[in-house]
């Protein structure tokens, strides 16, 4: 729960700084908790992956888009109030909803009926994996994986698409200038 | 009392929305196009909390098999996060490249400017 809370906090900062290098550190730190959140929730797969591909690999890809860019950011011209009656509606709305969830942590919910006991009592039997998320991941849902390898290729592909004529700009104002 | 007993069982909803509200705040409110990705991230890690945080069990432990244990957290949103976080950072890595081409482009990430542009134009 404090950890929760700690993200909240850092939250608030992320919303309030104009100073882009401060979010993106910030940023970082909330990456770290919530892989710690992660852990205590029983997720140390995820956890692992939240805290290199979320603190470690966007913060990369943030701070060198910084470096190419600006790290200030302009005042705001409009006011406010709009996209914080939007969140606010949002956000009562959602809560409304959450009255109707079961309570956390409790073993006899929907999520824990279906298919989940069965992954658990057959994994070792038919894939021989004693960690689940490894045996779902790559034998029950494989397509779901070869699914997410497509999007990562296409995503990497438009990368380069995007950043090839770039570095060709670039090379032609050295040219000019020698 | 009851307040106190809803709080203490709904927190870890309260506070996915809050984060997911704050992500949709700074996606509308704020100009800068990076801060704008960052607001999406945001939004992003709430999903995350909101999946995983159903499939804890008091008491439970994490799902790797072993005989001294008996109640296991359910795996299967773990392997549905795991997925959405790779695939969050290949979108993540595709904005902030259309990012650094706008600006070469144009010479600034500020959506005002970008939309005044357009108009001197």
């Amino acid at each position: 729960m404090a950890l929760l809370t700690l993200m909240a906090a850092v939250t608030i900062g992320v919303v309030r700084l104009r100073n882009l290098f401060a979010v993106v550190i910030l940023g970082s730190i909330y990456s770290f908790l919530m892989a710690s959140v992660l852990i205590v929730l029983d997720a140390v797969d995820v956890a692992m992956t939240e805290a290199s591909v979320g603190a470690g690999i966007s913060t990369v890809l943030m701070l060198g888009t910084l470096y190419l860019t600006k790290t200030e950011e302009a005042a705001p011209k409009h006011s406010p109030v709009l996209p914080l009656f939007v969140a606010v509606v949002t956000a009562s709305v959602l809560i409304y909803g959450t009255l109707d969830l079961p309570r956390f942590g409790e073993p006899n919910t929907a999520v824990h009926q279906n298919v989940a006991p069965r992954y658990l009592s057959k994994s070792i039997e038919e894939t021989t994996v004693p960690n689940v998320v490894t045996s779902v991941l790559a034998s029950y849902r494989g397509f779901d994986t070869l699914g997410e390898t497509t999007v990562i290729f296409t995503a990497g592909i438009g990368v380069l698409l995007l950043l090839k004529g770039r570095r060709k700009k670039a090379e032609n104002k050295t040219g000019d200038n020698a | 009392m009851q307040l106190l007993e809803q709080i203490v069982a709904h927190y870890n909803h309260w506070i996915t929305i809050f984060l997911m509200v704050s992500g949709l705040y700074i996606v509308i409110a704020r100009g800068n196009m990076v801060k704008k990705l960052v607001g999406l991230s945001l939004f992003q890690t709430s999903v995350y909390l909101l999946y995983i945080s159903p499939g804890k069990i008091l008491g439970g432990t994490a799902p790797i098999l072993d005989d001294k244990f008996t109640v296991y957290s359910n795996p299967l949103p773990h392997v549905l996060i795991l997925t959405a976080i790779v695939v969050g950072v290949a979108t993540l890595a595709l904005g902030l490249a259309l990012v650094i081409r706008i600006n070469e482009a144009f010479g600034t990430i500020e959506e005002d400017e970008l939309f005044g542009e357009q108009e001197e134009n």
